[in-house]
C-alpha cells in the first residue's frame, strides 16, 4: 500500500507547484531583476543600472507622497473597519439577550447580515463608479444633493486636497466592513455558549460581555483581520484610479504606490523604475505583516 | 456594434502562451530563462518576424513599397472621439480593393497601451496603429527602442491621386515636421485640428454677446455671462486639464512667438520663467476664478454636455469637439470657434492667430510582419478618397489638402474654416513634449489644475514647471529630443 504513495502525492502536487512558481514566484524574481535595469517595457535589451532606480526613489516627491498616504491608510483604515465591524457583529450575534439559553442578535439580524455583506459582492470598479455619483462635487452628487436640501453648500469630496484621501478611505471602509462582520460573526459563534451563559448569570451586562469575554476570545480572528486590512491599505489602486482627480490628484493628495507603479510603467514606459517601486512596496508589505504578527502575538486561550 | 474589441481576450493561444512567458518555459526551463522571460520574449519571436509568409511583392508604380499581395494586414485603431468606422468602412475596404488576396484584421480598442505593450514586449506587433487616447503608447520610448518604422519612404512615395507628386506635397505644411522624432519622420499625424474656445453662436446671438478679443474684454464678458446665469468659461479638471494648458501655451506663444513653444519642447533653460509664460498663466488664472470649484471633479463629457445645455459660454478644446458631442447637441445649438484673446497690446501674433496642427499619430511598427502593407495603408489614408471618407465618417478634417472641398460643412467646421482663413499665416505651432516627455506632461496637468482652481499663483506655476523641465533635462534615463521647426 505504502508503495507508490509518493509518486501519487508528487503527481498531484506538481501541477499546483509549477503553477505557483510560474505565476507567483517567477514574477517576483523578475520584478527584482527588472528593478535593477532601465527596461522600457518595449524591447528586449534592458541595461543593468544597479541600484540607480532605488537612489532615484529617495528624492521622488510623488513616491513619498504615496508612502505617506499608505501610512495614513494603515493607521486609520484597519482600525475604523475593525471597530465598526466588531460593533455590528456584536449587535448581530450577541446583543439581543437570551432566548432559550442562547445568545441572540438584535431583531432582524439575518437581514442586516445580508445587507452588510452586499458591498463586498460588488466589484471594486462598480463601487468606484457608484461613488463617483455619490461624491460628485456639485449639487448633482448624491451627498451634496441631500446637503443642498438642508441648505449646506456642496462639499468637494474628491477635489479638496485635504479631504480627498479621507473620502476615498470612506469607500474602502464601506466596502470592507461587511466581510469583517461575517468573519467576526463566525468567530463569535465559535465561542462556547456556556461562557456567555455563566457570565450572564453572574450579572454581566452587554459591555462586560463584549470587553471581558468576546474581545479576548476573538483575538486570533482580529489579528487575521488586521493583517488582511493592512495589506489592503497597501493597495487601493482601483478606487484611487477611478475616483481621484487626474489619477492621484488634486496635487498628488490621493496617490498610492500601485497607481504610481502603473503610471510609471504604462504611461512613462519606465518599467525598471516602476519595478523598483514595486520592490519597495513588497518590502513594506512584508515588514508590516511580520511586525503585526509579532506585536500582536499572545498566548492562545484554549476552550 | 460590429467592432471587434481589442481586449486582451482577443488573442490566440500562441500569443497567450508567449505573453505569460510560457514559451520560454516550454522551450526549456533553465535558471536564467525564468528570470529573463518577461524581457527576453522579444528575441525568439524576432525570428518569426523575418520569416513572414511572403517577403514582398514586385515594386511598381501602383505598388511603390512592393507589398506582397497576399500578406495579411493587422490594423489597430483607437476607438475614441473619431470612432472606427473610418477604418472599417473606408480605409480597410480601399486596401482590400488594392490587394484582394490580402486579409485585413481590424482591432478596435480604447486602451492602446494596455492592449499593445505586451505585444511589443513579446515581438508580436500589428502592422498599423492609431496611437491615440489617454492611454496611448509613448512614441518617444517606442522610437528609442527601435520599434517605429521611419516614414521617409512614405512621404517620398508617389501619391495615389497624382503619381507625379510625392505624398509629402499633398499634405498641409508642417505635417511631416510634426511627426519628427530625433529629426526623422516616425509619426503620420493625420487629423488637422484647430484649437480655441468653442461657443454656441445661437446663444451668443440671443444674448447679444460677442466673443472677447482681449483679456480685458474677456473679464468684462465673464461678468456679463455670470450675471446672465451662465458660467463664462469651464473645463473638466478630472481628466482634461490639458485642454486648459493648451490655452495657456497658445496665449504665451501669441505673446512671444512660436519660438517659445519650440524652446519649451527643447527644455530650454528658464523657458517657463519667461515673461510670456508668466503673463499667459496669470491671465488664464484670472479667468479660472469664474469657474465653479466643482469642475475640477468632472470629466470632459460632463462639462461639454453642460455647454450643450446652455450653462457654459466658452469651452477650450480642439476641432473634434463638435463631432464628439453630436449625440448630445440640441438642434438649435451651433458650434463656433473663437481664437484665444490677446493678452497684451504688444502680442507678437494678432488675435486671429490660432493653433492649427496635424495631430492623431498613426504609426507602423518596425518589427511588424507586414510593414510594407502598413506603409501602403498609410498611403491610402493620405489619398483624396481616403481622406474624404475619413472626414465623412469622423467629422474631422485631415491633413490632405483640398480633400474636404465640396463636402457639406457642419456649423463648427464652417466656423473653423473661417477662422483659418482669418488667421492666414498666423498659425501657432504644435507642441511635441506631449509625445516626447509623458512624465513632464503629467506634471503640467497637475500644475494646470492647481493654477486654474486657485491653489497656486502664476509665479508658483512657472517655478514648478521650470523645476519639472530641469528635472526632465537632467534625467539621464530620458532620451532628449530636439526640434528646430
Amino acid at each position: 500500500m505504502r508503495h507508490g504513495r509518493y509518486p501519487f502525492i508528487v503527481g498531484f502536487l506538481a501541477a499546483p507547484v509549477i503553477l505557483y512558481v510560474v505565476f507567483v514566484i517567477s514574477p517576483y524574481v523578475q520584478a527584482f531583476y527588472i528593478a535593477l535595469t532601465n527596461w522600457k517595457g518595449i524591447s528586449a535589451n534592458p541595461q543593468f543600472v544597479g541600484l540607480e532606480n532605488f537612489s532615484r526613489l529617495l528624492d521622488d516627491e510623488v513616491f513619498w507622497a504615496a508612502v505617506r498616504h499608505h501610512g495614513l491608510l494603515l493607521l486609520v483604515m484597519p482600525l475604523v473597519t475593525i471597530v465598526i465591524a466588531l460593533f455590528f457583529s456584536f449587535l448581530l450575534n450577541l446583543s439581543g439577550g437570551q432566548r432559550g439559553g442562547q445568545m441572540t442578535g438584535i431583531w432582524g439580524s439575518k437581514v442586516y447580515r445580508v445587507i452588510f455583506f452586499m458591498p463586498q459582492v460588488l466589484a471594486v470598479a462598480i463601487v468606484g463608479v457608484l461613488f463617483q455619483t455619490i461624491y460628485r462635487p456639485d449639487e448633482t452628487g448624491v451627498i451634496n444633493g441631500l446637503l443642498g436640501k438642508v441648505g449646506i453648500d456642496p462639499v468637494g469630496w474628491l477635489i479638496e486636497p485635504d479631504l480627498a484621501l479621507w473620502a476615498i478611505m470612506g469607500v474602502v471602509v464601506w466596502q470592507a466592513v461587511g466581510f469583517y462582520v461575517v468573519l467576526f460573526s463566525a468567530g463569535m459563534s465559535s465561542i462556547p455558549k456556556d461562557v456567555f451563559e455563566a457570565a450572564a448569570l453572574d450579572g454581566a451586562g452587554r459591555f462586560t460581555l463584549f470587553f471581558k469575554i468576546t474581545l479576548p476570545l476573538l483575538w486570533d480572528t482580529m489579528q487575521v483581520a488586521w493583517v488582511y486590512l493592512g495589506i489592503a491599505a497597501f493597495d487601493c489602486f482601483a478606487l484611487v484610479q477611478v475616483l481621484s482627480v487626474d489619477r492621484g490628484g488634486p496635487d498628488n493628495s490621493t496617490t498610492v504606490l500601485p497607481l504610481e507603479i502603473w503610471r510609471t510603467a504604462f504611461n512613462f514606459s519606465k518599467f525598471g523604475y516602476a519595478s523598483a517601486m514595486g520592490v519597495a512596496l513588497f518590502f513594506m508589505t512584508i515588514t508590516f505583516a511580520a511586525l503585526t504578527l509579532r506585536v500582536t502575538r499572545r498566548e492562545r486561550i484554549e476552550f | 456594434m460590429s467592432n471587434s474589441a481589442g481586449t486582451p481576450g482577443d488573442i490566440t493561444r500562441r500569443q497567450m502562451l508567449r505573453r505569460i512567458g510560457l514559451t520560454a518555459l516550454v522551450a526549456g526551463p533553465g535558471a536564467g530563462l525564468l528570470t529573463a522571460c518577461a524581457t527576453g520574449g522579444g528575441s525568439a519571436p524576432a525570428a518569426t518576424t523575418s520569416a513572414a509568409p511572403s517577403s514582398g511583392g514586385a515594386v511598381s508604380a501602383a505598388n511603390p513599397f512592393g507589398v506582397a499581395a497576399d500578406a495579411p494586414l493587422e490594423v489597430v485603431i483607437f476607438k475614441g472621439g473619431l470612432g472606427d468606422s473610418y477604418a472599417t468602412e473606408v480605409h480597410e475596404p480601399l486596401y482590400k480593393k488594392a490587394f484582394p488576396k490580402a486579409t485585413v484584421k481590424h482591432v478596435a480598442t480604447q486602451q492602446i497601451a494596455q492592449t499593445l505593450q505586451p505585444r511589443f514586449a513579446g515581438g508580436d506587433v500589428p502592422d498599423m496603429i492609431a496611437n491615440s487616447g489617454t492611454d496611448l503608447m509613448d512614441n518617444g520610448a517606442l522610437q528609442q527602442e527601435g520599434q517605429l518604422l521611419e516614414l521617409t519612404e512614405l512621404w517620398d512615395a508617389p501619391s495615389i491621386d497624382d503619381p507625379n507628386k510625392k505624398v509629402r506635397d499633398m499634405v498641409a505644411p508642417g505635417t511631416v515636421e510634426s511627426g519628427l522624432i530625433a529629426g526623422k519622420p516616425y509619426l503620420m499625424n493625420y487629423v488637422f485640428s484647430a484649437y480655441g474656445l468653442w461657443y454656441d453662436s445661437a446663444l451668443f446671438e440671443k444674448n447679444g454677446w460677442t466673443p472677447p478679443k482681449t483679456f480685458e474684454e474677456f473679464k468684462a464678458f465673464c461678468e456679463k455671462a455670470k450675471a446672465a446665469g451662465v458660467v463664462p468659461f469651464a473645463y473638466a479638471g478630472k481628466n482634461a486639464s490639458y485642454y486648459a494648458y493648451w490655452m495657456i501655451l497658445i496665449s504665451a506663444a501669441k505673446i512671444e512667438g512660436n519660438q517659445l513653444l519650440i524652446d519649451i519642447d527643447n527644455l530650454a533653460d528658464g523657458v517657463w520663467k519667461r515673461d510670456s509664460v508668466k503673463q499667459a498663466a496669470a491671465a488664464w488664472a484670472e479667468i479660472g476664478k469664474y469657474m465653479d470649484k466643482s469642475f475640477e471633479g468632472l470629466i470632459h463629457t460632463d462639462v461639454q454636455t453642460r455647454q450643450n445645455q446652455g450653462k457654459i459660454a466658452l469651452y477650450p478644446s480642439g476641432s473634434w469637439l463638435e463631432n464628439e458631442q453630436k449625440s448630445q447637441t440640441p438642434k438649435e445649438f451651433k458650434y463656433a470657434l473663437t481664437p484665444t484673446p490677446s493678452v497684451t497690446a504688444a502680442d507678437k501674433m494678432p488675435f486671429e492667430a490660432i493653433r492649427a496642427a496635424a495631430g492623431e499619430a498613426y504609426i507602423v511598427p518596425a518589427k511588424a510582419k507586414n510593414p510594407k502593407g502598413g506603409l501602403e495603408y498609410l498611403r491610402i489614408m493620405l489619398s483624396k478618397e481616403g481622406a474624404r471618407g475619413f472626414t465623412e465618417k469622423s467629422g474631422n478634417i485631415t491633413v490632405v489638402t483640398g480633400a474636404a472641398d465640396g463636402l457639406d460643412l457642419t456649423p463648427g467646421n464652417a466656423s473653423l474654416s473661417a477662422a483659418q482663413t482669418a488667421a492666414g499665416s498666423n498659425i501657432v505651432t504644435f507642441s511635441s513634449f506631449e509625445n516626447w516627455y509623458k512624465e513632464f506632461e503629467t506634471e503640467l496637468r497637475k500644475q494646470t489644475n492647481a493654477l486654474m482652481f486657485g491653489r497656486i499663483s502664476a509665479d508658483e506655476f512657472c517655478d514648478k514647471m521650470q523645476k519639472a523641465a530641469d528635472k526632465t533635462k537632467a534625467d539621464s534615463s530620458i532620451t532628449k529630443q530636439n526640434r528646430t521647426v
